[in-house]
C-alpha cells in the first residue's frame, strides 16, 4: 500500500526522526495561518498524491508571503496533476503539506528495501538527490553505496556510519545521519514496510540533516498486525472499479484494453491477458476470483468488468481443480441471470468434470461460446469483438 | 525415481485440524499419499478426522512417525512459527501453503531455513506433485500423469494448465514443484530446476516464470551453461503494466526491473524454448522432444514417425495453423 508524504513523516516522527515542520490541509483558507504559524521566510506548498515527480508538474512551489502560500494552495488543490508517474489522466490534488522552507545546502538519496536475490533487506544511499534512484542505478550505479542488513538483528550502526561517510557526511552530519539512518531501518521492520525512500535527504546551512520527501510503502500482509494501517490509505488514489472489487475482496487490475478477464489463479490470470495480446486484442483487466470462484464472486466479478466502458467482451478462464468445473459453471449461469451481460460471453473450463460442466453451459439458454481449451477460448473471444 | 517427494516420504500436516489444512489431507491421503501424521498444539493423543495421530509438535510427530516431510497450513500470522519448528526438528522438505505471509517474517525466517539441511517449498504455492508416487499440496492430482517432465513453477492454476496440455500431449510428469508466487520463496527457480536437471527420471523441463525479480534471468544462466535437457519457458504478466502487484505478492515490475520481455530474452539466450502464449506449453515440449529423439536416433526416425506418434502429431499440426498470427 502506498501512502502520502504527510503520512510517511508522520510515522518518522513516531520513530525520532526530526522532519521539516509542516502542516497538511485540504482548504487554501487554511493556508495563510499556517504559514505564519511556521515563522519562516519561506514555506513550501506541496501536493500530496502518491505518484512521484511532483514538483517538474507543477506540484511544488515556495510561498515568500501568508498570501503567496494561499495563492499557490488554492492553485493546486483541485488541480489535476501530471506526472511521469501519474499518466496522462493525470490525479486530482485532495491535500497539500506546508512546510518550513529550509536551507538546503546538499541533497542526498538514502531508502531501504527488499533485495529479493538475497532475501535481504538493503539500504542504499547516494550522493544524488533528487534523482531518481533508477536512473542513477542505470547510468552511475557506482554513485550508488549499499549495505546488506541481516534481518535478524537489524541494521548496524557502523553500517549507517559506513554509509554517511561514503556519501560525503562527516562531523556532526554524520553522526545526525547515522541517527536518522537507524530510525529509518526501524521504521521499515516495525511497520512492515516494503520501501521506504528519503530523496532528497538534505544537509542544511545551520548544520542539520532532514528528510525533504519521505516515500513509504508498506506490505499489504503485514496489516493484520498493524490496525493503524487502512486508515492510511486514500482510495481516492484509486481506481474506483479497484475499490469496488477490494470491497467484494476480489483482486483486480484495471487495464485500458477492451476484453474482460475472469481467471481463477494470479499466474493464469495473467497468463490469459497475455493470450488475448497474443492473437490481436488487449486486456482490459487482471482479475482472479481465487480457487474458490462460487456463484457469489463470479456475481460480482461480472459486475466489476461491465461497470468498464471499454469491455467489449468478456473471457471466462476457470481452472477447476479441487472446486469441480459443474459447480462452476452453475455459479456462472446464476450469477449471468444476476447480471445482464451485453457483450460477447466466452467461457472456458478446464478441469474436473468439464464435460459435465460444458452441458450445463450449453443447456442454461444464456448467450455465450463455450470453448475447450484457452486457445480456443482466446481466439473465439477476439474473434467475436472483431465482428 | 523424481525429486523431493519420492516412495521413501513420509509427511506429517502442520494445521491439520484446520478447515484447509484437513480437507486437503484428506485428498493427499486420496493421492495414496503417504501422510503419516498431524501438528496441532493442544490436540497431542487425539485422532484427525481422517484416523492420523495428532501431536503437539513437530519434534513429537517426527520422533513417533519418522515423518521426514512436512505441509504447513498454518494461518500467517504463525507461519513463520510454524517453518521455524520444523526446520529445528530437522525435518528434511517443508511446503509452505500459507499465503499472506509478511515479508518481513519471511525475510528473518530465510536465513534460519538456507543454513540448515531442509529444503523449503514456497510460500504461497501449490506445492509439490510427483504423479503415481503422491502430492504435498493442493493441486488437483487427477490432471496429472507420470511421466518425464519435471515443472517448475511460480504460478498454481497456470501450472495446472501447463500439466494439462502435457498430459494431452501424451506427456507425464516426473515431478511438478510449484516454488510460489511470494518475493521470499525457499525454493527459487535455479535450484528446483538443478534438482531436476540432475535427477535421471526427467527427460525435459517447463520452467513457468512470472513478472518480478531476477529468479528466471538466474535459472536461464545456469540452463545455458549446465543443462541439456530440453527446457520449455513461459512467463505470464507480458501485458501487466508496470509498478502494480499482480495478484501474488511477487508479481510486480519495480523500478523498471522484472518484466517479462527481460525475462524471455535472458531465457532465449539460453536455449530455452520460450512460448509466447501459455497454450503452446505442451505442444512445444513435444516439438523439443520429438526433434532431440530424431536427433539421437537418426536411423530409427523413419520408421517411428511413421506409426506410434501419429495421433499427437496430428493433434499439433491441427492446433498450429489457427495461431501463428500474433
Amino acid at each position: 500500500m502506498k501512502i502520502h508524504e504527510y503520512q510517511a513523516k508522520e510515522i518518522l516522527r513516531k520513530y525520532g526522526i526530526i522532519t521539516p515542520k509542516g502542516f497538511v490541509i485540504d482548504r487554501p483558507e487554511e493556508a495563510s495561518e499556517i504559514y505564519r504559524n511556521l515563522g519562516k521566510s519561506v514555506a513550501v506548498v506541496k501536493a500530496q498524491i502518491h505518484a512521484g515527480g511532483r514538483g517538474k508538474g507543477g506540484g511544488v512551489k515556495l510561498a515568500r508571503s501568508a498570501d503567496e502560500a494561499q495563492a499557490h494552495a488554492r492553485s493546486i488543490l483541485g488541480m489535476n496533476l501530471i506526472t511521469h508517474q501519474t499518466g496522462p489522466e493525470g490525479q486530482k490534488v485532495l491535500k497539500v503539506l506546508i512546510e518550513e522552507g529550509m536551507d538546503i545546502k546538499h541533497e542526498y538519496y538514502v531508502g531501504i528495501t527488499l533485495d529479493r536475490r538475497s532475501s535481504k533487506p538493503v539500504i542504499m544511499a547516494s550522493t544524488e538527490g533528487g534523482m531518481e534512484i533508477e536512473v542513477v542505478a542505470e547510468k552511475s550505479p557506482e554513485k550508488i553505496i549499499t549495505e546488506t542488513i541481516e534481518p535478524t538483528l537489524g541494521l548496524q550502526r557502523w553500517q549507517a556510519s559506513r554509509l554517511a561517510y561514503a556519501i560525503g557526511l562527516e562531523g556532526d552530519y554524520n553522526k545526525q545521519a547515522v541517527k536518522m539512518f537507524m530510525g529509518l531501518w526501524n521504521v521499515y521492520d516495525k511497520e512492515d514496510a516494503s520501501l521506504i525512500e528519503i530523496n532528497p535527504l538534505i544537509t542544511t546551512g545551520d548544520g542539520r540533516v532532514l528528510p525533504l520527501d519521505c516515500k513509504l510503502d508498506l506490505d499489504d500482509n503485514g496489516t493484520y498486525r498493524h490496525p493503524e494501517h487502512p486508515a492510511l490509505r486514500d482510495t481516492t488514489e484509486e481506481d474506483p472499479l479497484e475499490v469496488e472489487a477490494s470491497k467484494s475482496k476480489l483482486n483486480y487490475v484495471r487495464l485500458d484494453g477492451e476484453v474482460g478477464c475472469m481467471v481463477n489463479g494470479a499466474g493464469l490470470a495473467m497468463g490469459t491477458m497475455d493470450i488475448i495480446k497474443y492473437y490481436g486484442s488487449f486486456p482490459a483487466n487482471f482479475l482472479d476470483v481465487g480457487g474458490g470462484a462460487n456463484p457469489e464472486t463470479v456475481t460480482n466479478g461480472f459486475k466489476i468488468i461491465l461497470s468498464d466502458p471499454n469491455v467489449k467482451g468478456i473471457f471466462v478462464n476457470i481452472f477447476g481443480g479441487i472446486v469441480r468445473c459443474d459447480r462452476i459453471a452453475n455459479g456462472i449461469v446464476e450469477a449471468a441471470k444476476n447480471v445482464s451481460i451485453n457483450v460477447p460471453l466466452v467461457v472456458r473450463l478446464a478441469g474436473t468434470n468439464a464435460k459435465e460442466a460444458k452441458d450445463i453451459l450449453l443447456k442454461s439458454g444464456i448467450k455465450m461460446q463455450v470453448a475447450d481449451t484457452l486457445a480456443d477460448g482466446a481466439q473465439k473471444m477476439v474473434n467475436a469483438i472483431r465482428k | 525415481m523424481a525429486v523431493l517427494l519420492t516412495k521413501k516420504t513420509k509427511i506429517i500436516v502442520q494445521g491439520i485440524t484446520g478447515k484447509e489444512g484437513s480437507f486437503h489431507t484428506e485428498q493427499m491421503l486420496a493421492y495414496k499419499t503417504n501422510v503419516v501424521g498431524g501438528v496441532t498444539p493442544g490436540k497431542g493423543g487425539q485422532k484427525s478426522e481422517h484416523g492420523l495421530p495428532i501431536f503437539n509438535c513437530v519434534q513429537d510427530a517426527k520422533e513417533a512417525t519418522g515423518a521426514n516431510a512436512t505441509v504447513i497450513f498454518v494461518p500467517p500470522a504463525f507461519a513463520a512459527d510454524a517453518i521455524m519448528e520444523a526446520v529445528t526438528a530437522k525435518i528434511e522438505l517443508i511446503v509452505v501453503i500459507t499465503e499472506g505471509i509478511p515479508v518481513s517474517d519471511m525475510a528473518k525466517v530465510i536465513g534460519f531455513v538456507r543454513n540448515s539441511q531442509s529444503v523449503m517449498i514456497g510460500p504461497n504455492c501449490p506445492g509439490i506433485i510427483t504423479p503415481g508416487v503422491g502430492k504435498i499440496g493442493i493441486m488437483p492430482a487427477f490432471i496429472h500423469k507420470p511421466g518425464k517432465i519435471g515443472i517448475v513453477s511460480r504460478s498454481g492454476t497456470l501450472t495446472y494448465e501447463a500439466v494439462a496440455q502435457l498430459t494431452e500431449q501424451g506427456l507425464g510428469q516426473s515431478t511438478a514443484i510449484g516454488i510460489g508466487g511470494d518475493p521470499i520463496i525457499g525454493l527459487p527457480h535455479l535450484a528446483a530446476v538443478k534438482l531436476l536437471a540432475e535427477d535421471p527420471a526427467t527427460e525435459g523441463i517447463v520452467m513457468i516464470g512470472e513478472i518480478g525479480g531476477t529468479a528466471e534471468e538466474e535459472a536461464a544462466e545456469y540452463i545455458k551453461k549446465h543443462v541439456k535437457k530440453p527446457v520449455v519457458g513461459f512467463i505470464a504478466g507480458q501485458t501487466a503494466p508496470p509498478g502494480r502487484r499482480m495478484g501474488h505478492a511477487g508479481a510486480i515490475i519495480s523500478g523498471g526491473a522484472g518484466t517479462a520481455a527481460s525475462k524471455m530474452a535472458a531465457m532465449k539466450k539460453a536455449g530455452i524454448f520460450v512460448c509466447e502464449s501459455p497454450a503452446e506449453i505442451g505442444i512445444t515440449m513435444k516439438r523439443a522432444l520429438d526433434k532431440l529423439k530424431a536427433k539421437n536416433k537418426p536411423a530409427a526416425k523413419a520408421s517411428k514417425q511413421g506409426s506410434s506418434k501419429k495421433p499427437a502429431v496430428k493433434k499439433a499440426a491441427a492446433k498450429k495453423p489457427v495461431k501463428k498470427k500474433k
